[in-house]
Parts: structure tokens; C-alpha cells; sequence
């Protein structure tokens, strides 16, 4: 019986293509964007039906927002040095050093401040939200929240998803800004560029289409790593295995969803831009 | 007694379970009556703390219904069904403590969630549970990870009391504790019943547990065990006939004998 069952199990292993693989991934992939969807809605609906206390909304804003402070600072600050160091050589042999606030700073606030400001707190907020829930999960606190009346989805998810909507715009508003005070520290200090040709080509190129495009974007980056970290730390598996890979995978599927969103955000807003401003600003 | 014929407090019927591949539970039926305390026993992986998720609803099954009092579940809203949830009371196997919150504010969640009472009217009624699971007050504001095993169940015994449920479901209740704390444990099922008409419902692997405190036994095997059509509960009766039974299988499971499991270990 063992034996037949043994037999049996290989051939059907032995039936397995390539094209049973790619069936398999699609499934895959089709359940898993499934599943996040009704999470999403799921959690909208709470959204809107019932806010969590104001205390557990602050006290998730604190960890999330406060906490973050120090690594964003950091980023933002480090982005806008290494970018007038990697810019100055070339723009100076064009004689056009004194247009290298223009360059860094367009750069940072829409691009590099909020993707990489995202990634780091995908790192810090997201892994950290995942690992927490997912050990939440596998010692039945979750459970118990339903014995006790409480939703977890409104209870958890919920204050998870408004603390990032509003703290991930606000952290990438200060990475925003120590990236442009550390770029003009540089491009100044160091580099020996003017500094009122410095801003005033900064002001001239950067407008605040720019800055908002870029805030705009790390919206939808918050509440990509918060819903994306809370799914995963609600489906995590047994065990410290299971949720060290629920913080890897909330890492890694955060950062795909950042550059996904950022490339469709990114060609949203230049189309809009053209539409609304016709003919470009020149460098010159 | 009549409770043949009363509405079962809790009942599956024909309910099954699977989780991805695995199947867990295979057509169960139990009814719970009001007032009786069952006792689930088995093999560790058979699916006796599955089956009592069911029964709280904590889990759905994949087939069959859940009836409370006679009323099927998913006729109900999630609203409902939450409300209608308060009614039982849960002790977790683990305890299942929110780490972030003290002794005090783990208590106090369900009031704080489902009532309206005043702050002065929750203490009161958190003292009064630490009290009754034989704790002292002082501990109200430590952390889970400040508490023994022994101490951690206890709390999440006061937690799910604080609420004065009708039903006690209770996940391996004596499980990695000392033989004293066992039986304070023990001591504390039977107390809670003893002080309203609670109906309980204990998943347990200790025989002392089932002993004390059980008055019907139902005992489930792992269905890689069983052939196609087997039922998966292989017994069903009060303590006393568990403990006099001649089915192997299941005096092999109260008596604690490894048997021919000694001869499967050397084949591996």
C-alpha cells in the first residue's frame, strides 16, 4: 500500500513541467494579489466605520513617525551630499557649477527623497510591523483579540495604516529637506559655489508641482508599507521562521511595490505637468 | 438528566477542516450542553484545539455548520457574531497576553472594548478577577514578560472571566506547568464553575485534569492514523467510562503506554 502510494506519488512528480510551474507561480500570484485586495477593502471599510482610540493612533504615529526621525535624517542628509559630490566635476567642466542646486535638489525632491526615504522606513517601520504581528499571530494574541470583541483589522491594521499615511509624507518632507541643506553644505562649503547662485537657481528650476509630486508619492509609499507589512504579519507562518520570513517578505514585496508605484507616479505627474505647463524650464 | 433534548450551548455537525494540503478534521459532530463540562483529549496534531476554534468560531470550518444555541453562525453578521462571542471566554495555551500592555490593561481589554463602565467601575472588576485567580494586586502593573508560566495563565484566565462569559473554553490549560500550579489551575476550573453555571470546555492532555474537573469525554485521532471512513472520534462518554474503557486505543492514551508507537520508531 506504502509502497504503491510511493510509486504513485513519484510519477506524478515525474509529470510535473515547466509548463505545470508557470501554472502553479500564476495561481500564486493571482490568489496572493486576491487576498491583499480584500485585506485592503477590509480594512477601508474599518476605516470608515469605526477610528481606533486616539491614544493607540498616537502611539503608533510616535513609533512609526518620532523613531524615524534619526534614520531619515540621515538618509535625507547623506542622498543630497553624495549627489553634489557625483555632480559638481561634471557640471564644473561645463562652467555651470552654479547650477548644481538646481540638479541635486530637483533630484531629491522628486525622486531620490521619497523612494529612498520609503525604503529605509520599509526597512525600519515595515519589517518591524510584520515581525510584530506575525508574532502576535503565532502566540494567538490576534486570536485572542477576536475572543475579547475586538477586530483585529481595526485594531491593528487600521492605526498601522493612518500612522504611515500621515508620518511617511512628513518623514520624507524632512529627508526632503536635510538632503537640500546637506547638498548646498557640500556644493557651498566644500565645492566653493556661491551660495546666492546656488539658490537662486534652486528656486528658479524647483517648483512646488515638484515638491508636491514627490509628497504625493510617498502617500501612496506609506500606505503600500503598512498594508503590505500588516498582510504579511497576519499571514505568517509557525514558528521564528515564520516570522523572520514574514519581516524579509514585507521588506522585499515594500520595495517592489515603492518602484512600481514611483515608475506609474512618475509618469502621472510629468504627463500632468506638460499638460498644465506646456513648455519646459530650461537649465540654461 | 434531560440535555438530550435541550438545544446543545455549541454544536458541529458534520464539520471538517483543512489547512493547505493537511486535513486536520474529517465530518465531526459534538454537541455541548449548558452546565457540562467536556474534556478533549487525544493525540497531540489530532485537531482538538482546531475543533474548539470552530466552536468559538475563531476558525470556520471548510464543511459542515456550527450551531450556537441552535442558531447557525454564518447567518449571522461579523457584528453579531462578535457580540454573540462575548459570551464565551477563552483561555489560550500560550496565555496569549498582549505584550504591550500590562496585567491590568490586558484585563481590562474586553470592558474597555464591549462596555461602557467608568474607569472606577473596570478597576474594581480587575481587582476583583486578579483576586479570584489568586494573585495579588500588586501585579496589575507588570508586563507579560515580567510573569512565570503559572502566573501568564492565571491572568489570561482573569482576562477571559472578566467578562463573565456563560462558556469556558480552555486550550491545554495545565500544559508546562508545575504539578502544584497544575492543580491550582485545576482548582480554578472548578471554583469559576462552581460560582455561576458555566459551561466548559477543555482541550488537555493531563488524565489528572480530566479526572478532577470532566464530566464527559470525547476523544479525537489524528486522521493519518485512520482509513477513509473511519469516524475521528473514537470515543465519547463520561469520565468514568473513559477511564474504564476496553477500546486500546483509547486506554493506551489515558494510561500514557507508547505500545507499538516503540516498534513504528525503530522502523523510522
Amino acid at each position: 500500500m506504502a509502497n504503491s502510494n510511493n510509486s504513485m506519488s513519484i510519477s506524478n512528480k515525474q509529470k510535473t513541467t515547466f509548463i505545470h510551474e508557470i501554472g502553479r507561480l500564476t495561481i500564486f500570484v493571482v490568489e496572493a494579489f486576491g487576498d491583499i485586495t480584500l485585506f485592503t477593502l477590509e480594512m477601508f471599510r474599518w476605516l470608515f466605520t469605526r477610528i481606533p482610540r486616539s491614544s493607540i493612533i498616537f502611539s503608533t504615529m510616535y513609533h512609526v513617525g518620532v523613531l524615524s526621525l534619526p534614520v531619515v535624517i540621515i538618509t535625507g542628509g547623506f542622498i543630497g551630499m553624495v549627489l553634489a559630490v557625483q555632480t559638481y566635476d561634471q557640471f564644473s567642466m561645463m562652467h555651470m557649477e552654479t547650477r548644481l542646486g538646481a540638479v541635486i535638489n530637483v533630484s531629491l525632491v522628486k525622486e531620490l527623497g521619497p523612494v529612498l526615504a520609503a525604503t529605509m522606513l520599509a526597512g525600519r517601520i515595515g519589517s518591524s510591523m510584520a515581525a510584530e504581528l506575525g508574532t502576535m499571530r503565532v502566540t494567538e494574541q490576534i486570536d485572542a483579540l477576536k475572543a475579547l470583541g475586538a477586530n483585529p483589522i481595526q485594531h491593528l491594521v487600521v492605526p498601522r495604516f493612518l500612522a504611515c499615511l500621515f508620518m511617511v509624507p512628513l518623514l520624507t518632507a524632512i529627508a526632503d529637506l536635510t538632503g537640500v541643506l546637506g547638498g548646498w553644505f557640500i556644493g557651498s562649503f566644500i565645492m566653493g559655489i556661491d551660495s546666492f547662485h546656488y539658490w537662486f537657481h534652486s528656486e528658479y528650476y524647483v517648483t512646488a508641482y515638484d515638491v508636491l509630486g514627490g509628497l504625493l508619492k510617498s502617500i501612496f509609499f506609506g500606505s503600500a508599507i503598512a498594508l503590505i507589512a500588516c498582510h504579511r504579519g497576519f499571514n505568517c507562518g509557525a514558528g521564528a521562521e515564520g516570522v523572520g520570513k514574514a519581516a524579509t517578505e514585507s521588506f522585499v514585496l515594500s520595495f517592489i511595490a515603492i518602484l512600481t508605484i514611483d515608475f506609474f507616479l512618475t509618469f502621472i505627474i510629468n504627463t500632468g505637468y506638460y499638460i498644465i505647463w506646456p513648455s519646459p524650464v530650461s537649465l540654461m | 438528566m434531560n440535555s438530550a433534548n435541550q438545544t446543545p450551548v455549541i454544536e458541529l455537525k458534520n464539520t471538517s477542516r483543512s489547512f493547505g494540503c493537511q486535513k486536520i478534521l474529517r465530518d465531526i459532530s459534538i454537541k455541548i450542553h449548558q452546565g457540562e463540562t467536556v474534556a478533549l483529549i487525544g493525540e497531540s496534531g489530532c485537531g482538538k484545539s482546531v475543533t474548539m476554534k470552530l466552536m468559538m468560531s475563531l476558525l470556520l470550518p471548510d464543511q459542515g455548520n456550527v450551531y450556537w444555541n441552535g442558531k447557525h453562525i454564518s447567518e449571522q453578521s461579523d457584528k453579531d457574531l462578535s457580540r454573540e462571542r462575548l459570551r464565551f471566554g477563552y483561555l489560550f495555551q500560550g496565555a496569549a497576553l498582549f505584550d504591550s500592555m500590562t496585567v491590568f490593561e490586558n484585563i481590562a481589554f474586553g470592558l474597555r472594548q464591549n462596555t461602557k463602565m467608568s474607569d472606577k467601575e473596570i478597576k474594581d472588576i480587575v481587582q476583583e478577577k486578579i483576586r479570584d485567580v489568586g494573585l495579588t494586586v500588586s501585579v496589575k502593573n507588570k508586563k507579560p514578560a515580567e510573569l512565570s508560566g503559572g502566573m501568564k495563565k492565571r491572568v489570561g484566565l482573569a482576562r477571559a472571566l472578566a467578562m463573565s462569559p456563560e462558556v469556558m473554553f480552555y486550550d491545554e490549560p495545565t500544559t508546562g506547568l508545575d504539578p502544584i500550579m497544575s492543580d491550582v489551575i485545576n482548582e480554578l476550573i472548578i471554583q469559576t464553575r462552581q460560582q455561576r453555571q458555566v459551561t466548559s470546555v477543555i482541550v488537555t492532555h493531563d488524565m489528572k485534569t480530566v479526572q478532577k474537573v470532566a464530566d464527559r469525554v470525547i476523544m479525537l485521532y489524528p486522521l493519518s492514523r485512520l482509513s477513509e471512513g473511519e469516524p475521528q472520534i473514537i470515543f465519547e462518554g463520561t469520565t468514568k467510562e473513559a477511564f474504564q474503557t476496553n477500546d486500546p486505543r483509547v486506554s493506551q492514551f489515558i494510561t500514557g503506554e507508547a505500545r507499538e508507537r516503540l516498534q513504528e520508531l525503530m522502523e523510522v
